[in-house]
This record gives structure tokens, C-alpha cells and sequence, in this order.
């Protein structure tokens, strides 16, 4: 298990994503309205989408392309057309930095 | 005495997830689902792309799984069509001769492919696309350097078009009217799916119609109405659908383009309701203007409200009319109906993606169209979309700046 960096705290706003790229994987990176962080795939699980394009409201993200919706705090499922959850991962900010732990 | 039951006839996509929705509001007693086709309900949306781009043998995008189904006790009947509804005896009569009682029963009959008389019925190398079978035989045909005529410059020609090129065929697309895409996209978002195919090396006819269809052996051979010849080796027919009603008119409900609901999605039959591409519904948020729309948005929106109807709610519908369609690397995005716009403003987002707001008389705004590569509009489509549900008026000077967040619109 290694924590690595993945973005600025500041660079995601209240209520949104961000994109995060790493050895050829895409992870979505959030930042609550309350301002605490989290982690998932960046992928859709139901068809190849970028959930980081999505709408962030509330603690979910629903995907920009059909509209399938996670909550992005524990990956799961909430609504059609997704059925399988969204994987997540540990996040912490340290220094300003948000940190992911990608098993 | 035991409840019949809830009866779903048509296995497509709002089908399914009516039957699931009955699920998901609580509904214990039985439900059936009655399907033409010999698939599990599958996603349609694929059928022109990835199946069509599969390296391998696509699969049917099944919308739940055999097991799913049986864990909700959701009965589904595939390759067996409902044939006849007896009001009277509440019951439908399938094409096996089975007849299954009802309590409600939901009409998702969807829609088929127009029909071109002069290309005459479907052949070996004479297609339409509704179903998974007929996209394994136009697929089938997609091979590098084999001509690939279309007839039809709509979402589904387009994105066949899109799909043959991409696997190396010689593409023309013939269109009718003077422009493609000319039902619901804006001429400036159509521009740019036209000079993308172009681009790509699609031959793009528009204003002229067909006056001959011949079929042989070797290929098929199409006359213009300008008098121009053109010979391909397969010809694909994307001309719009036609709601499938017959089951419902012969059982007399009303029917005009559609089966004739209300904003509960009942029929004339307070125990039959209809949803998705079959039905013609009024749409509160444009004055009740009555529409039918063929969308799977749709289907997924109204097959989910029948049901929660049916199982006693007595909700109205508020989904608005949501369509999108891929091409290439493109994706375009349209929340609402533009034509119910008068004013319309422009919102660059980067050198490639823009959206257009459009707005009525008094300000309001009534839809959004965008274009861009993958998702790019669409966080902003889907906001404008919740704006448009609220029937703001947002000041066209915000919507026109790309650093303006519209996500603070929907705080107001």
C-alpha cells in the first residue's frame, strides 16, 4: 500500500471532481460541500465514461454520459442504468496535498 | 381472491425498467413481462456503436441479468408478443395463445424502424437497426473498403455512418432534406457533425431523395432523384420509427401518432397505462404542449413512473425530453426541445465544445444543445437541464461566460 499524490487540496472546488491519472489508470477525485475529500475510479461501470466530466451534488456523482449516479463516499450504486459500485480509495490531505492509497 | 397481477407488454428498455421500478416501490404481487424478441431486454443504444466497433462477437448489453430477475420475481416472457388486450376479461393474449390476467397493465410497445417501400423488406444486404440481430448483420457488412450507402441522416444513420467508417468502409449518407440531423438539433451543432463526417471522408448528400432501389447478388444499386446512379455492396435504411400501436388501437384505446396518455401516463383505460416511444404525453413544462419522443432517457423516466403509478402513487410527469447521440469522438447533448426557444446564446467551452442556451420570448430558458469531444458539455447540458425543470430566467450574460459557474444558478 503506497499514498500517493494526486492533486492540490485547493484545486478542487467545494461540491466537484477532478481528473487524476496514474500508470494508465483514471481516478475521480472529490471534495464534498463540506469540504472533506474522497476517492473513486474514474471509469463508470457501465459504460467507458469519465465520472470526473460528471456532476458532483450532494455526495453524489452522476455520470455525464447516461447518467447513472454514485455516491462517490462509499462507490455505491444509485440509480439506472448502474448496478455495480464504484470502487473507492483511502484519501488524506497532508500539507495542502491530497493523497490517495492505491492498493 | 389472489392478485392477477401487473402485465408489462414489451421487452425493451422501458419495459425492463418498469418492471424493476414495481420493484423498487414496494410492489409484492406479480409481474410479468411479455417481449417480441428473443433477448432478455437489452440496452439499444450500443447498436449502432459498440456493437458495430466490437473487435469480437458483441453480446447483448442485457439490462438485468436472468438471476436479477428471478431474485425480484419478475416473470419474463421473451419471443412470445402480446397480441390482443380483452378489456373486459382484463387479460392479454400472447402469440402462443397464452393469456395472462392483469390488475394494470403497462403498453411499452416502443417503436420500429419506418419502412422505405421502395427498398422493400429487409434482405441480405438491405438493412434497418433496431434490434441486436440486425446490427450483427449490418456489422457484418462493415468490412474495409466495401461501399456502405445510408439512407438517412438522423442520429441512428449518422452514428451507422460514424461506425462504418471508423472500421474502414466507403460511406455515402443520403438525406432528404436539406440538412441532416433537421429534427431536433440546431443547424449550427448539426454543422459540426456534418463537416466532422465529411472530414472523416463520408460522402454527404443532403436535399435529394431516392427514386429507385434495386437488389441483386453482387451489391445494390440506387438512383437518386437528381437522376445520379450509385452501386454499393450494402444499403442501410435510418429514416425514423413509427410507434408500434396496432395492439393498442384494436383495443380501442385512443391513438394519434402514439398511444394517447395523460401526465400520469394513463391511457383512455384507467387500468392500462403506456410509456416510452409508444405513447404521445403532454409536457407540463412547455404549456402542455403534447409530444412523442423516442429517446432512452425517456424510456428509462416514463417505464419508471407508469410503475410507481400503477403501484399507487400519483405522480406527474416532470422528466424532460433528453436525447444524446456519439459520433466519432463526438458527443452531442440536448436537454429540452430548442424549436421552443426564440433567442439563443452561446457558451464556448475550449476550442472544440460549445453549448447553446435557448431561450423563450420572456427570458426563460427552454433547452440547451451542446457538441464536444467525450463528455465535455455535459456537466453543463445537465445543469441547464435542472434550470430548465425550474423554469429560471438566467441572465444570458452569465450563460455566455465560460468561467461563470452555472452550478451557483441553481443556489438563487
Amino acid at each position: 500500500m503506497t499514498w500517493t499524490e494526486a492533486c492540490a487540496a485547493a484545486d478542487i472546488g467545494e461540491e466537484d471532481v477532478v481528473r487524476f491519472d496514474h500508470e494508465g489508470r483514471v481516478f475521480a477525485i472529490y471534495r464534498s460541500p463540506e469540504s472533506e475529500y474522497f476517492a473513486t475510479d474514474g471509469i463508470c461501470t457501465h459504460e467507458h465514461a469519465l465520472l470526473p466530466d460528471g456532476l458532483v451534488m450532494d455526495d453524489i456523482i452522476e455520470c455525464p454520459k447516461h447518467n447513472g449516479r454514485f455516491n462517490y463516499k462509499t462507490g455505491v450504486a444509485r440509480g439506472a442504468p448502474v448496478c455495480v459500485n464504484l470502487k473507492t480509495y483511502p484519501v488524506k490531505v497532508v500539507d495542502g496535498k491530497v493523497m490517495i492509497e492505491i492498493g | 381472491m389472489a392478485a392477477a397481477g401487473m402485465v408489462i407488454i414489451g421487452g425493451g428498455e422501458c419495459g425492463m425498467r418498469a418492471a424493476l421500478a414495481l420493484r423498487e416501490a414496494g410492489y409484492a404481487g406479480p409481474v410479468t413481462l411479455a417481449g417480441a424478441e428473443k433477448h432478455l431486454p437489452y440496452e439499444r443504444p450500443p447498436l449502432s456503436k459498440e456493437a458495430m466497433l466490437a473487435e469480437g462477437e458483441p453480446t447483448a448489453k442485457t439490462i438485468a441479468t436472468a438471476e436479477r430477475l428471478a431474485a425480484a420475481g419478475i416473470r419474463t416472457i421473451i419471443g412470445n408478443a402480446a397480441e390482443r388486450i380483452d378489456r373486459d376479461a382484463r387479460a392479454v393474449a400472447l402469440s402462443d395463445r397464452a393469456s395472462l390476467l392483469y390488475d394494470k397493465l403497462l403498453i411499452a410497445t416502443g417503436a420500429q424502424s419506418r419502412h422505405l417501400p421502395l427498398a422493400g423488406p429487409p434482405g441480405e444486404r438491405i438493412a434497418y437497426l433496431r434490434t441486436f440481430d440486425e446490427a450483427l448483420h449490418i456489422r457484418s457488412a462493415l468490412h474495409a473498403g466495401a461501399h456502405v450507402l445510408i439512407i438517412g441522416g438522423g442520429f441512428i444513420g449518422l452514428e451507422i455512418a460514424a461506425s462504418a467508417r471508423t472500421r474502414g468502409a466507403d460511406v455515402t449518407v443520403i438525406e432528404a432534406l436539406p440538412r441532416i440531423l433537421s429534427r431536433v438539433v440546431p443547424e449550427e451543432i448539426a454543422a459540426v457533425v456534418d463537416r466532422r463526417h465529411r472530414s472523416e471522408g463520408v460522402v454527404v448528400h443532403c436535399g435529394v431523395g431516392v427514386a429507385r432501389i434495386e437488389e441483386d447478388g453482387r451489391g445494390v444499386a440506387v438512383t437518386l432523384s437528381d437522376g445520379h446512379h450509385l452501386a454499393a455492396d450494402f444499403l442501410v435504411v435510418g429514416i425514423g420509427a413509427v410507434p408500434v400501436v396496432d395492439i393498442a388501437d384494436a383495443a380501442g384505446l385512443h391513438v394519434a401518432n402514439g398511444v394517447v396518455v395523460d401526465e400520469h401516463l394513463r391511457t383512455s383505460d384507467p387500468d392500462i397505462y403506456a410509456a416510452g416511444d409508444c405513447c404521445t404525453f403532454p409536457l407540463a413544462i412547455y404549456g402542455g404542449r403534447r409530444v412523442r419522443l423516442e429517446s432512452w432517457r425517456n424510456a428509462q423516466d416514463q417505464g419508471t413512473l407508469a410503475a410507481r403509478n400503477m403501484a399507487g402513487a400519483d405522480e406527474a410527469i416532470s422528466s424532460l425530453p433528453w436525447f444524446w447521440s456519439d459520433q466519432y469522438d463526438l458527443t452531442l447533448q440536448i436537454a429540452g426541445l430548442p424549436d421552443e426557444g426564440k433567442h439563443t446564446v452561446r457558451r464556448l467551452l475550449g476550442d472544440d465544445a460549445f453549448i447553446l442556451f435557448h431561450l423563450a420570448d420572456d427570458g426563460r430558458l427552454v433547452a440547451a444543445s451542446g457538441i464536444g469531444h467525450g463528455t465535455a458539455v455535459a456537466k453543463d447540458i445537465r445543469l441547464a437541464e435542472m434550470l430548465i425543470g425550474r423554469r429560471a430566467c438566467p441572465d444570458p450574460v452569465s450563460l455566455e461566460a465560460p468561467a461563470f459557474k452555472l452550478k451557483s444558478l441553481l443556489a438563487a
